[in-house]
Order: C-alpha cells, then sequence, then structure tokens
C-alpha cells in the first residue's frame, strides 16, 4: 500500500497523537495501579525496578505513595478531555460568528473589532478571568479555554468567507434566493472545512497547553486529580529537590503531547492550506 | 494618529466596563461568593454596601469609573489594604521582570536570526528551527521548572525562589530593585537582584526570542533579495556593509512592531513564571486573588494588565509609524 506523501511530521506528530490516544481510551487496563491507590510507606520512591513488597513502581511514587506511572496513564484522559473538548466549544461558537462576520458588513464590525481586542490579551489572562468568574473546576476551565481559542475561529472562518463569497456559486445561490443561513452554512461551509481543520489540530495544542497551566496555577483541575498541570504543582511544593519525577514526568508528558498535536497541525496545515503559513 | 490614540482610548474604556461586569457575572451573590458560605449575614450586608451592590446597576457602572479616574480602586477584601496600594507594592517586580525578559528576548531574538540568515540551512539554522518547534510546544512552568532543577538545584548557581536573598537589605523607593540599588550604590542589593532575575528572565524570554528569532531570519532573508541588495552589490558594496547597514535596517523593521506585540505574551508568561519562582509581582497576586475570591483585587489586577497591554500597543504603532515613512504616507 502506497501512503499519500505528507512531511515527517505528519507521521511523528500522528505517532505521538494516536499512542496518547490509545493510552486514554485502555487506560484501566494499560495502568497498573489504580492512580487514587496510596502505598502507605512507599512514599516519594524513584524510578526502578525494584520490588516492594510484591509491588514494582517502574517511574516510582508520589508524596502520598500513590504509583506515578498509573497516575500519568490516566492524566492523558483528563489532558485530551479537556482539550477536546474545549476546542469543541470554541469551534461550536467561533465559526458560526466567522460565518456572519465574513458575510454581513453590519455584523463584521461589531465581531471583528471584539476579536482584535480579545486577541490582543494574553489567553492565559483572559482563561483566568473567565475562571474567577466561574470559579475553579473541570467543566469551568474547559469553558475558560474555550473561550480563548474562539477568536482564532472566528478569524480565520471570516477570511475563508470573504474569499468564497466572491465566487460564482455563492453569486449564483444569491442570484436565484437562497436564503443567507443556508448560504453560509451549507454552501460555503463545507468549502472551508480543511482550513478549519487545521486550526483545529493547532488549537488543541494550544488549548491542551493552556488548560494544563491553569491547573498548575490551581485554577482547574485540582489534586486528587492525575491531571498532569496539578501533578506538577504538587511535585513542585512538596518534595522536588529529593523527588523531581513527579514535576518532571508530568511536565515531559504535557510538552510530548502539545508537540504531538502541533506537528500534525503544522504538517496538515502545509498539506492542505499553504496560505495559512506564517499565520 | 489621533485616530490611533482614540482607538486605544475607546478599547481602555470599553476593558474598564469589562472589568466593571466581572464582578456581576459570578453565578449568585457576589458578597456571599467572596465571603464564603459561612458568612454571617451582617458580614454580607456590610460587603454588598462597601461595594455599592445594593444600588441600580447603572448608577454602580457610573459610581465605578468615577472611582477609577479618581485612583480609587476600592479594598482588597483579604488584606484590607487599598487595591491601589497592593498594585504599586507589585507592579514594579512585574514590569522589571518583563522588560528584562523583553531585552533579553529581542537581543538574542535578533543574534540569531541574523546567524541563521547569513547561512540558510547552517546549524545556527537548522537549531534555530528546532528550538521554534520544540519551544512552542514547552510549558513555560516545564522550562522553569527544569531551570530550578539544573541551575538551581543540582549547580547551585542561582537562588530558586523570590526577588532577593533574606540575608540582604531591601527598602523599596521606587519599587524596582535594580534601579533602587544602583541609585543607593548598594551592590550586594543589586548582585542579589541579578541572581535572583537571571532564571525568570531566562524563562519568560525563551520563547518570544524565538519568535523575534524566526522573524528576523525571514525578514532578513527577503531583504536580501531585494533590488536595492542586487544593485548596490553590483556597484560593489561590501557584504558585510551590505548585510548590516542595508539589509538589516530594513529587516529590523516588522521586529519592531513584533516585540511590542510580544508584550502580552511577555505579561501571560509573566503570570506563570512568576508562580514557579514564587517571584512577588502581579502574576502571582492576581492567581492568589482568584483563588480567594478577591473580586477587588481581581478587578484592579486585570485593569492593570489590561491597561499596560493597551498602551504598549499603542506606543508601538505609533513607533512603527515614524521609524518607517512608508506608514506616514500610507495614513
Amino acid at each position: 500500500m502506497k501512503l499519500p506523501k505528507f512531511h515527517l511530521s505528519f507521521y511523528l506528530g500522528g505517532a505521538i497523537v494516536l499512542c496518547l490516544l490509545v493510552i486514554a481510551i485502555f487506560a484501566p487496563i494499560i495502568a497498573p495501579y489504580n492512580p487514587f491507590e496510596d502505598f502507605r510507606g512507599l512514599e516519594n520512591l524513584s524510578p526502578s525496578f525494584e520490588n516492594h513488597n510484591g509491588h514494582v513502581f517502574l517511574l516510582g511514587t508520589d508524596q502520598l505513595g500513590r504509583d506515578l506511572l498509573s497516575r500519568l496513564i490516566f492524566g492523558t484522559r483528563y489532558c485530551l478531555f479537556m482539550g477536546c473538548l474545549s476546542v469543541l466549544f470554541a469551534a461550536c461558537i467561533g465559526i458560526p460568528l466567522g460565518l456572519y462576520a465574513g458575510y454581513i458588513k453590519s455584523a463584521d464590525r461589531i465581531i471583528s473589532k471584539a476579536t482584535d481586542i480579545l486577541m490582543s490579551f494574553p489567553a492565559i489572562l483572559i482563561a483566568i478571568i473567565v475562571v474567577s468568574i466561574l470559579g475553579p473546576g473541570l467543566y469551568n476551565a474547559i469553558i475558560a479555554v474555550g473561550l480563548t481559542s474562539i477568536p482564532a475561529f472566528i478569524r480565520l472562518t471570516r477570511g475563508q468567507v470573504l474569499a468564497e463569497s466572491r465566487k460564482e456559486y455563492v453569486m449564483a445561490a444569491q442570484s436565484i434566493g437562497v436564503r443567507t443561513n443556508r448560504i453560509l452554512f451549507q454552501h460555503i461551509f463545507r468549502n472551508i472545512v480543511s482550513p478549519l481543520l487545521v486550526l483545529t489540530s493547532l488549537s488543541l495544542g494550544a488549548a491542551i497547553l493552556e488548560s494544563a497551566s491553569l491547573s498548575f496555577l490551581n485554577l482547574g483541575v485540582s489534586p486528587p486529580a492525575p491531571e498532569w498541570g496539578s501533578m506538577i504543582r504538587s511535585g513542585m511544593e512538596t518534595f522536588l529537590s529529593t523527588n523531581p519525577w513527579v514535576s518532571t514526568f508530568s511536565g515531559f508528558c504535557i510538552f510530548l503531547n502539545v508537540l504531538g498535536f502541533n506537528l500534525l497541525g503544522d504538517a496538515l496545515r502545509d498539506k492542505w492550506d499553504p496560505m495559512l503559513r506564517g499565520k | 494618529m489621533l485616530q490611533r490614540l482614540f482607538e486605544s482610548l475607546l478599547t481602555l474604556f470599553l476593558a474598564l466596563i469589562a472589568v466593571f461586569f466581572l464582578i456581576h457575572l459570578v453565578p449568585g451573590d457576589p458578597a456571599q461568593v467572596m465571603l464564603g458560605e459561612k458568612a454571617s449575614p451582617e458580614a454580607i450586608a456590610a460587603i454588598r454596601t462597601e461595594l455599592g451592590l445594593n444600588d441600580p446597576l447603572p448608577k454602580q457602572l457610573i459610581h465605578f469609573v468615577g472611582r477609577v479616574f479618581q485612583g480609587d480602586l476600592g479594598k482588597s477584601i483579604r488584606s484590607g489594604h487599598p487595591v491601589l496600594e497592593e498594585i504599586r507594592a507589585r507592579l514594579p517586580a512585574t514590569i522589571e521582570l518583563a522588560v528584562v525578559a523583553l531585552i533579553f528576548s529581542i537581543v538574542f531574538g535578533v543574534l540569531l536570526g541574523m546567524f541563521a540568515a547569513r547561512k540558510p540551512g547552517g546549524i545556527v539554522d537548522l537549531c534555530l528551527g528546532m528550538v521554534s518547534v520544540l519551544g512552542l510546544s514547552l510549558p513555560i512552568f516545564f522550562l522553569g521548572l527544569l531551570l530550578i532543577l539544573v541551575f538551581g538545584l543540582h549547580l547551585q548557581w542561582f537562588p530558586l525562589s523570590g526577588r532577593v536573598d533574606y540575608s540582604v537589605d531591601y527598602v523599596p523607593t521606587t519599587g524596582f530593585l535594580l534601579f533602587d540599588a544602583i541609585i543607593d550604590g548598594n551592590w550586594d542589593l543589586f548582585v542579589s537582584g541579578i541572581r535572583h532575575l537571571i532564571l525568570p528572565a531566562i524563562t519568560l524570554a525563551t520563547i518570544p526570542m524565538s519568535l523575534i528569532a524566526r522573524l528576523t531570519r525571514a525578514s532578513l532573508m527577503e531583504c536580501l533579495k531585494a533590488d536595492y541588495i542586487r544593485t548596490a552589490r553590483a556597484k560593489g558594496q561590501s557584504e558585510w556593509i551590505l548585510f548590516f547597514k542595508d539589509a538589516l535596517r530594513n529587516a529590523l523593521l516588522p521586529v519592531v512592531t513584533m516585540a511590542g506585540f510580544q508584550f502580552g505574551l511577555l505579561l501571560g508568561g509573566a503570570i506563570l513564571t512568576e508562580n514557579v519562582y514564587a517571584w512577588p509581582g502581579m502574576g502571582r497576586w492576581i492567581v492568589f486573588s482568584v483563588e480567594g475570591r478577591d473580586y477587588p483585587a481581581v478587578q484592579g489586577a486585570v485593569l492593570v494588565f489590561a491597561a499596560g497591554i493597551i498602551i504598549v500597543m499603542t506606543l508601538t504603532d505609533l513607533l512603527y509609524r515614524w521609524i518607517d515613512p512608508r506608514m506616514r504616507i500610507k495614513t
């Protein structure tokens, strides 16, 4: 079978994402222990193959004696869940707003100005503001991260609609009196799906990074949930000098996850939409 | 130019209104949320009166805007101190960190970009490509943690946290530690401040540096292909002057804009960096305030961040028009 021609980064990013998906789905089978089970007297163990009363902790244990490997494996679920849901939330709001902004001039002025203002502020600041209103927690963090991703979807969709609306098929639909919503959602939307998919992949990396940042700041998912951002924080707060593994392994997992989605997004962008490069 | 200034003022005013509504978007009674579920009805009523929450919304808005223009941002619920005082105590630390990181990212970013553009495909260029991809995927707090582990805990070259050693006395004059140390001639304080600043500044500067380096490289390579460079080369101009005088000057124009816009990114990064290094600045304070549901403090902090970003972006825009005559002609 001949594989389609893609850049190396596509295969590398795809392999990372696929591995993480498999780990997330089969976490209860793959993880050697329950991520919440604490082994008394076996706290802060370093990574080793050593047998401790019949238990082997490959990546060691945390400050409460919980198996680090199992917590990292279950953490993949939190990471992907938060990333995917927040990007879905952003796409569901950002794409329709972008469609209207690109097609209806009066809507464009308000939506574009609001987008410009939102984009000039750092995403983490906006996320913190949203969490300050809604309060910390898993679903509130998803909303906060999702809201920060909306402007990117609006801007891209708007640009694509502006380009598409000058094409003949749109003018033909307008001339026979097709309703605006039908033109936008059935005609134009179908033709701008590829760049939006690229943006979704790139946004996933950013969303994962941001949700981990919120948890690191104690404003997202809180302990004892095995979320990587909060695991870094708890590792740093307690035994960084004697047991740096909790923080470093969790940080490396976030890095790998974001890298996978970024590489995949970059490769898809180069393949499907070279015009997006640098935007 | 006037239109740009008007737009900035309008954005600032919109930010002010958004900050006002922050407290009103809280689900339930904001006073109850701030004081917790165990708060007595008397305490809740007192807070409601203090914050003016019993008044009609338009009256509250006018009152809030009026107070902000008079420099009154209310009192912190947790400390009881005026919010403006709290900001004054912390803002210099954040500005100092952000400015040092910005200088670091511009200097090293431009240098790296220059070397990469000089030999495309060379070692520096390849390294820059790798750093760009990896840097954008690396959480800033993880980078900070790695630097602490290597340079703080293992090599013990730099302190792990804080802004100054406990053994060194520091009574703030302006709040800018390095500046105060130079004015007072207190070199122990200066050295201690620099040692504490290096790791957070490197952490904060890494991502903007890679972005600036990429932009410098791309811009410089485009300039080197331009007709005026080809003409100058044909007339026998030396490569050295071509690169540094003719190409670099034009190539740095977009870098100026980029550096200005990076300020927002730097402030966002500062929130995380300050929390990694226990840096006593605005970023650490805003997180503490959000955790403690101290809304007057959150409002004050958000307003300062928003004003900082809008002012820097406006100045960058005006600076760009000043250094690039083509922009003036267009407008």
